[in-house]
Order: structure tokens, then C-alpha cells, then sequence
């Protein structure tokens, strides 16, 4: 049938374009398997609580993340007594008291993870200018998501393999040899090394983050964090549980999503088939 | 034939109508059936929330409170009374005659520690919330708590004793964490 | 059986209720004995899907206006708090995101339908321009709901759409400052787009009437565009059409599952999840897919002025298009010539809804004139027209004729006068 060729092919043009969207401009982060991928996965509740520890020995000095409550950690496989501890290792200002002064205090598990920093103005003064992004809803925050965090923590100049800098080398080199041919000069720079990218000194060189150039110092490294489960204490596993960890602050109900979209949609297979039938059979007597 | 095509089916055999007659059962039960699963999370969404409900227990210290002072602590969202009795406010609340009251309970049902007299702090009549926290307040014929709006009067061991209020102050549910620390909730 | 049989029952509650207020009668007129076209196909189907999406909209809507908070400092968390700690909160709210989109690819798909089947013609422009008229209140609705989050998406695009209006000579920027109500998109603007938002969609459902109204003045159109000769034409919409609308129902709520549980950000934009930040403009803003289109037309011209009046014009051609359109037959299936230009069309649509999420330079820029030039070249120039030049093929002689006497009886019948439209 013309009509319907006609019409699938432009739903997949659309969904195809929808797709480019997102393509960044520099290179693609690589894909990784998660846990959480597909139909059927879920969160590993061993791997968040590696990746909660890395936050919270390493990112958390200047990351803040406004929409985690200690409560929450209970869904990390945390119970109760262990929830609180974590929370009381805490401090959070409360008040203000009967005299009328604010006061510190433990924290609780309905408290919300502290800022490292009072305000905004802090975090810029004590990182160089730029303001550490809040993390909570950073996996959903990034084109590639998880992926995009774990290159983006394995792509500093040393961690990265050199024919990922050989690729980006190229990747630049034509487009200034694009740039050159546009306003008519046979010169352009060729890109050879991390120094001919020209980024500014306060900043270090990163394979995935747009325009090469991140404020952040490489934050992870081997030996970054000591797992108490065994799990080797390597660079691809800490950045793999920390991505891990911030795909479950930015939707912590995947799991219930995911579980809860399979059954209805087998209830509605049925119910489509179901209404299918009565159809034919109601029309039957038309034809 | 078309003109009463609606009607065609009274035409077909038995077993024909049967069986359509029992798609449309089935398919009305699951759309029934669906409707419901749809309209739950909407109407469950309205409940308390899990923010909400996190706060849904207070810790308090004790220390502070001398004998024959009370203080007001918020629990979820409402006032709760805490009164450090006296010696003669334990004995008035124990010497009644329960079945005399209004709503029948006695004073050791209603305390961990005896010392110790923690209430909800509304008014069982419709929610006001009754003097006697504060030494200069007026305190009911029976030295606990007395309601402004309607006239309640409660005893040392926040029971309705007298006016329109139908029940006593309730008692949430206090654990005693250690001697001076309390739970409530 | 099919038509205009009067109400009846045996209930005397129902009777005596119905000789006071005929609301039985009202719904059995409507949705039950309504003698709707005995020929019509699955693109008949997509009317009450979007009736459908209507409602889901409104009813999640409003539970979630129950925990929104409209305000710049509390948006942003309100609704991730709707996200996480609100009772089956995510759900919800994803239902809401996503239905948006289905609301508008069912609506889209009844448009291009009335389009190919030519039901905007007599006696139906009124039906037709009912439709253009929730078409645009949808778009507004639409937009101003995708500010609600206050993501920078939310603030940016809010910031881009109004200020088009600043390209009105003379008054322009005055118009921009009370849309805003203040110097820039700010908690003004925030909470009377909320207050819109809630607004428009009943607006809707009172103009969505006008259009069933209008619609059962002469029934429905058909997939042959000639109109019904006599009742052995019709049936009865129920069960016929409830029915098939139902089944038609299962699929799309299957489809929209997998979006809503496996995909549900699929066709949002990440940057929506950063909160809000005047200061700072994302490298590329792109509004939600459905806008695309008109987003293409509106960049595809080098002038502020022309580009805003295009975009509207786009939409406006569409309330004149009964007058446009010369040709006395209905459906393209009788049009030899106009059918493949229909296709055209299509493709031109879906082309600007490329070149609508693409940098506007270089091919997409191109592409997005060319098919700016040939949509209002289509309406303006094509279809008055091929009115005149093209030649119909034979139209059958009534409805039921080809659907009871087999497929290629109606080719064959003679040459009939075409049907004065």
C-alpha cells in the first residue's frame, strides 16, 4: 500500500530527526551497558551505593544536590538505623530557637542533602568563577545521560585512549580547514596536540565536555574511592557507579516505570485484541 | 438488508450472538477495569505525600521542662501538649470516677510516665485549640484545659469533662527514646 | 433504523427526566443512533482519539495544578517534587508531558485527513474552520504549559515566542512588555500562563462542542466525499463506530505506553531539566516537536516582520481553505492531479519539521524556503488552481453501492453530474 509506505516513511523521518537533535557536535560518548538499560532493567542497589560513596567522598565538596533527602537513600538497600546514621553525619542549621538564633544540629533522614556552599555567589568565588552544576537531575539534564557522565569523567588528557584524541584532532583540524575555505585562505591550523585546541588555562582538557575545555579539574582517578565490597577500585568502575548513581537521583522511579509499563501494556494487548474481535464481529454482519 | 443492519444479527445462529455478546462483556469489564487503574494514581495522589509523611515524626527534649510548666510542640502540622505534671495534678487525674466521665478512660491509659502528659492539642469539638498552655491562661473547672470557642473544659489528664466536645485530647503515639528524649509519631 | 429515530425508553425516571431536560435524547442523538457514513476507515478514527487526549489532559491537568506551585523560586522543585515524593506523582506527570505530544500527532493526522478527503468543503466550513480555531488554541495552550516547568527550555522559549510579537511596527514592544508584564519572562509572566493554561483547555472543550454541533448538522464526511443517498448509506453509530473507535483507542493507548513508560523523555528536550537561568541562553533552542514546522517558516525568512507574519499566515491560510479549494468533488481519490500534490504537501510539512530543529544555515535553510514556498504555493496558487484545470474521475452513485456490490461496480457506473458541493 503506496499510502502507508508513504506515511511510515515520514514517521521515521520524524523520529529520525528528532534523534539527530541530539547529536553533540564533538565526538559521541561511548555506549555502555547499565544495569538499567532496556525493557526489563533496574536499578543494581550494590553499584548506587558505590556510586553514592564516590559522591559523597568526591563530588559532594562541590556539587550540591538540592533534591536528595537522606530518606531517600533508604532505596539504595540502606534500612532504617543505617539512614539515619548517614544523615547524622550531617550537620544542617535549624531554627530559629526560642531566643530567636539559628543553631546547628544533626541532620535527619527528612533533611535534604546539605549544599557545600550558603549561595551561589560562594560556590562561583571558591571555583574559579563558574558555579558547580547541582547534580540531582544531571543524567537527564545531558543529551547522552549516564553515558555522557562516564566518558565525560574517563575523557581528562591522561585518562583518554590517544585514538580518541587522534579522532577529536581531526574533527578539528577540518573544521578549520572548513573555516579557512569559507573566507577564501588555502592556511588553516592543523590540530595536533591538546595545546593547538587553545583552551584557556584555567580549565583542563576533556574529550566529551562541549568545546574540550571543563572548569573542573579531573575529579577521579585509580584508588579514588576504597569500596568496601571488593569491587576494584578503578576509574572506569568509579565513574561507571557514580553515572549509575546520578541516573537513579534524576529518576529514582525507573524502576516502578519500567515494571509498571510492562504490565499495562500486556493489558492492553489483551484489551486491543479483545476489542479487535468484537469488532469483526459487530461488522461482520455489514460486509 | 441494510437499513436494518442493526438489527442483522438476530438473523445469525444462536452461538454467533453468544460469543460476540461475550467479547462486548469482556471488553466492557476491561475498559472497566482500566478506567480504575487510571483513575487511582489520580485520586491517590491527593494523600500525603512522601515529603510529607517524613516529617511525620517529632523528636523532643525534655530537660527544659520543669514541674508544673508545658510546652507546645508541632506534630504534623498541629499542636501537641506537653504538660510536666505535678504531684496533685497526677493525683486529681487519677481520682475520678471513670464511669462518670464522658468518654471513659483512665489516666494511666493515657501516660507512659505518669510526670509526663502529652496530648494532642485540638479540641475534640471542632479543632480549636484550648487555653491553659501558659501560666496566665484560664484553665477549665478542672485545672487543665479550657476551649475558647465552645466551652470545653478538660481535666489534668486532657479528658473532656464538661461542654460539647465529645472525646478526649488524643494521645499520639510517644516513645520514650531515653529518660529525657521522646518520639512522637 | 439509521436516522433521526426519536428517543425511546421504558424507564419512567429516564422519561420523566427527558421530557424536562432531553439529555438522553441529546446523547442517544449523538452517540448512539447518530446515522454516521457506513464506509469510513481507520483515519476516521483519530476525531475521538484527540476527544480522548482531550481528557486525559484536563483530568491529569488538574490534579497536578493540586501540587504545582506558579512561582520562579518554587517552580522548578515543584514539580520534581511532583516527580518523587507525590504519590504516583511521576506517572502522572509523564502521562501529562507525553499525551501532549499525542494529543497533537492524533490531531495532525484529522487535519491531513480532512485535507485528503476534502471534508472542509460545503457545507462543512464551518465544521473545518471550528477545528483551525482548536488547532491554535491547542498551540497556545501547549505553549504556555511547556513554560510551567521553568527549565531553561521553559524560560527561553517563553523569552523567543513572545518576543515575536515584538516585530509588530510601532506597537510591538509595548505588546511585548504586557504579555510579560515587566521587563523580561518573569513571575508575571509565569502565573498568567499558569492561569491560561488552566483556562484554555475548557475553552477548548466548549469550541470541541461547537465542532460536534456543526459536525451533525450533515454528518460525517466520507472516504468517497459524496454525500449519503438514503439510509441503506448509514448505520448507526453504535455499535458500529463505537466499537471500532474503541479498538482504535487500545492501539494508540499502546502506543503511547511504550513512549510514556519506556521512552518518556524521548521527545522532551534535556536542557528542560536545568532549572531556569536568565543569564544564561542554551546553545540550541528548539521548541517541542509540533512547533517545528512553523519554527522552519518563521526562520526560513531573512526579515523579522515577514518571518512572524509567514508563520501566522501559515495557520490563517487554513481558515480560507474552503474557498481556496475550487473543485466540486470532496476526496482525492477522485482527483487524479491534486492527490499527488497532497503528498507533496505532506512531505513539505515534514521537511520544515526537520529543517525546524536544525541550525538555520546551509541545507536546512534551504530546504525550509523551498517548502515554505511550496506550502503557500499550494494553498494560494495550486488548489484554485487544479479546481479548474483537473479532471475528476467518475464519482460512484451512492455510498453503499461500491461497498455492496464489490470493489469496482463504482468505476464502472456512468459519468454521473459531480456532486454540487
Amino acid at each position: 500500500m503506496m499510502k502507508k509506505l508513504v506515511f511510515a516513511a515520514a514517521a521515521a523521518a520524524v523520529a529520525m530527526s528528532l534523534g539527530a537533535a541530539q547529536a553533540a557536535e564533538g565526538i559521541q560518548a561511548p555506549k555502555s551497558t547499565w544495569s538499567f538499560s532496556g525493557i526489563f532493567g533496574t536499578f543494581d542497589q550494590a553499584q548506587l551505593q558505590r556510586g553514592y560513596q564516590v559522591y559523597k567522598e568526591v563530588c559532594a565538596g562541590c556539587h550540591a544536590m538540592d533534591l536528595i533527602a537522606f530518606r531517600n537513600l533508604a532505596e539504595l538497600g540502606y534500612n532504617e538505623d543505617e539512614v539515619k546514621a548517614i544523615a547524622a553525619e550531617y550537620d544542617v542549621t535549624d531554627g530559629p530557637d526560642d531566643e530567636g538564633e539559628m543553631f546547628d544540629r544533626p541532620a535527619r533522614p527528612s533533611d535534604y542533602f546539605p549544599n557545600p556552599f550558603p549561595n551561589a555567589k560562594a560556590a562561583a568565588a571558591s571555583n574559579g568563577g563558574s558555579v558547580p552544576p547541582d547534580l540531582s537531575l544531571m543524567a537527564k539534564a545531558r543529551a547522552a545521560g549516564p553515558d555522557y557522565l562516564k566518558a565525560m569523567l574517563m575523557g581528562y588528557e591522561e585518562d583518554v585512549p590517544e585514538s580518541v584524541l587522534q579522532q577529536i584532532f581531526e574533527i578539528e583540524t577540518e573544521k578549520n580547514r572548513k573555516r579557512a575555505e569559507e573566507i577564501g585562505l588555502t592556511d588553516y591550523n592543523r590540530v595536533e596536540s591538546v595545546e593547538d585546541l587553545g583552551l584557556p588555562d584555567t580549565s583542563s582538557f576533556n574529550a566529551y565536555f562541549p568545546g574540550y575545555g571543563i572548569a573542573m579539574a579531573a575529579p577521579l582517578g585509580d584508588e579514588a574511592v576504597e569500596y568496601a565490597d571488593g569491587t576494584p577500585a578503578t576509574l572506569e568502575n568509579h565513574a561507571a557507579d557514580v553515572a549509575a548513581f546520578l541516573m537513579w537521583t534524576a529518576e529514582p522511579a525507573l524502576d516502578d516505570r519500567k515494571q509498571m509499563g510492562i504490565k499495562v501494556i500486556i493489558f492492553l494487548l489483551i484489551f486491543s485484541g479483545v476489542l479487535y474481535a468484537a469488532k469483526r464481529k459487530c461488522w461482520a454482519d455489514l460486509h | 438488508m441494510a437499513a436494518d443492519s442493526a438489527h442483522a444479527s438476530q438473523h445469525s445462529p444462536d452461538g454467533e450472538e453468544t460469543r460476540r455478546d461475550f467479547l462486548y462483556l469482556v471488553a466492557g469489564a476491561m475498559g472497566a477495569v482500566g478506567t480504575g487503574a487510571f483513575a487511582w494514581p489520580l485520586i491517590n495522589s491527593m494523600n500525603p505525600s512522601a515529603d510529607v509523611l517524613a516529617l511525620s515524626s517529632t523528636e523532643v527534649d525534655l530537660t527544659p521542662i520543669e514541674v508544673g510548666q508545658s510546652v507546645t510542640v508541632v506534630w504534623r502540622d498541629k499542636p501537641v501538649f506537653i504538660r510536666h505534671r505535678t504531684e496533685d495534678e497526677i493525683a486529681a487525674a487519677n481520682d475520678v470516677a471513670i464511669n462518670e466521665l464522658p468518654d471513659p478512660q483512665t489516666d494511666a491509659d493515657r501516660v507512659v510516665k505518669p510526670e509526663w502528659l502529652i496530648v494532642g492539642g485540638n479540641c475534640t469539638h471542632l479543632g480549636c485549640v484550648p487555653l491553659g498552655q501558659k501560666t496566665g491562661d484560664e484553665k477549665g473547672e478542672y485545672d487543665g484545659w479550657f476551649c475558647p470557642c465552645h466551652g470545653s473544659h478538660y481535666d489534668t489528664s486532657g479528658r473532656i469533662r464538661k461542654g460539647p466536645a465529645p472525646l478526649n485530647l488524643p494521645v499520639p503515639p510517644v516513645e520514650f527514646l531515653d529518660d529525657t528524649t521522646i518520639k512522637i509519631g | 433504523m439509521s436516522s433521526g429515530q426519536p428517543f425511546q425508553t421504558n424507564n419512567a425516571i429516564i422519561k420523566w427526566i427527558d421530557h424536562r431536560l432531553p439529555i438522553f435524547s441529546l446523547t442517544n442523538d449523538t452517540l448512539v443512533d447518530y446515522p454516521a457514513p457506513r464506509n469510513l476507515n481507520y483515519w476516521w478514527n483519530f476525531g475521538s482519539l484527540a476527544g480522548l487526549a482531550l481528557v486525559v489532559m484536563i483530568v491529569t491537568g488538574i490534579v497536578l495544578a493540586m501540587q504545582y506551585t506558579p512561582h520562579v523560586d518554587y517552580a522548578f522543585d515543584s514539580v520534581e517534587r511532583i516527580m518523587r515524593d507525590v504519590n504516583g506523582g511521576w506517572l502522572i506527570r509523564y502521562i501529562h508531558m507525553n499525551m501532549a505530544s499525542f494529543f497533537f500527532i492524533a490531531v495532525i493526522i484529522h487535519i491531513f485527513r480532512g485535507l485528503y478527503y476534502g471534508s472542509y468543503k460545503a457545507p462543512r466550513e464551518i465544521l473545518w474552520i471550528l477545528g483551525v480555531v482548536i488547532f491554535l488554541l491547542m498551540m497556545a495552550t501547549a505553549f504556555m504549559g511547556y513554560v510551567l516547568p521553568w527549565g531553561q527550555m521553559s524560560f527561553w522559549g517563553a523569552t523567543v515566542i513572545t518576543n515575536l510579537f515584538s516585530a509588530i511596527p510601532l506597537v510591538g514592544e509595548s505588546i511585548v512588555t504586557w504579555l510579560w508584564g515587566g521587563f523580561s519572562v518573569n513571575n508575571p509572566t509565569l502565573n498568567r500562563f499558569f492561569a491560561l493554561h488552566y483556562l484554555l483547555p475548557f475553552v477548548i472543550v466548549g469550541v470541541v462542542i461547537l465542532h460536534i454541533w456543526a459536525l451533525h448538522r450533515f454528518g460525517s464526511n466520507n472516504p468517497l466525499g459524496i454525500d449519503a443517498k438514503g439510509p441503506q448509506d448509514k448505520i448507526p453509530f453504535h455499535p458500529y463506530y463505537t466499537v471500532k473507535d474503541a479498538f482504535g483507542v487500545g492501539v494508540f493507548l499502546l502506543i503511547f505506553s511504550v513512549f510514556l513508560f519506556f521512552a518518556p523523555n524521548f521527545l522532551g528536550h534535556p536542557d528542560n531539566y536545568i532549572p531556569a537561568n536568565p543569564l544564561s541562553t542554551p546553545a540550541h533552542i528548539v521548541p517541542e516537536w509540533y512547533f517545528l514546522p512553523f519554527y522552519a517558516i518563521l526562520r526560513s525568512v531573512p526579515d523579522k516582520l515577514l518571518g512572524v507574519v509567514l508563520m501566522f499566515a501559515s495557520i490563517g491560510i487554513l481558515f480560507i481553505l474552503p474557498w481556496l479549494d475550487r473543485s466540486p468533488v470532496r476526496s482525492c481519490k477522485f482527483r487524479p492531479v491534486y492527490k499527488w500534490f497532497f503528498w507533496v504537501l505532506l512531505i513539505a510539512c515534514v521537511a520544515l519539521g526537520w529543517a525546524g530543529q536544525e541550525a538555520p544555515e546551509g541545507a536546512p535553510l534551504y530546504i525550509s524556503r523551498v517548502a515554505t514556498a511550496y506550502y503557500f504555493f499550494h494553498f494560494l496558487v495550486l488548489l484554485p488552481l487544479l479546481g479548474v484545470i483537473e479532471r475528476p474521475k467518475p464519482l460512484p452513485a451512492s455510498i453503499a453501492e461500491p461497498v455492496l456490490g464489490g470493489g469496482e461496480v463504482w468505476s464502472n457506473a456512468a459519468a454521473k453530474p459531480m456532486e454540487k458541493a
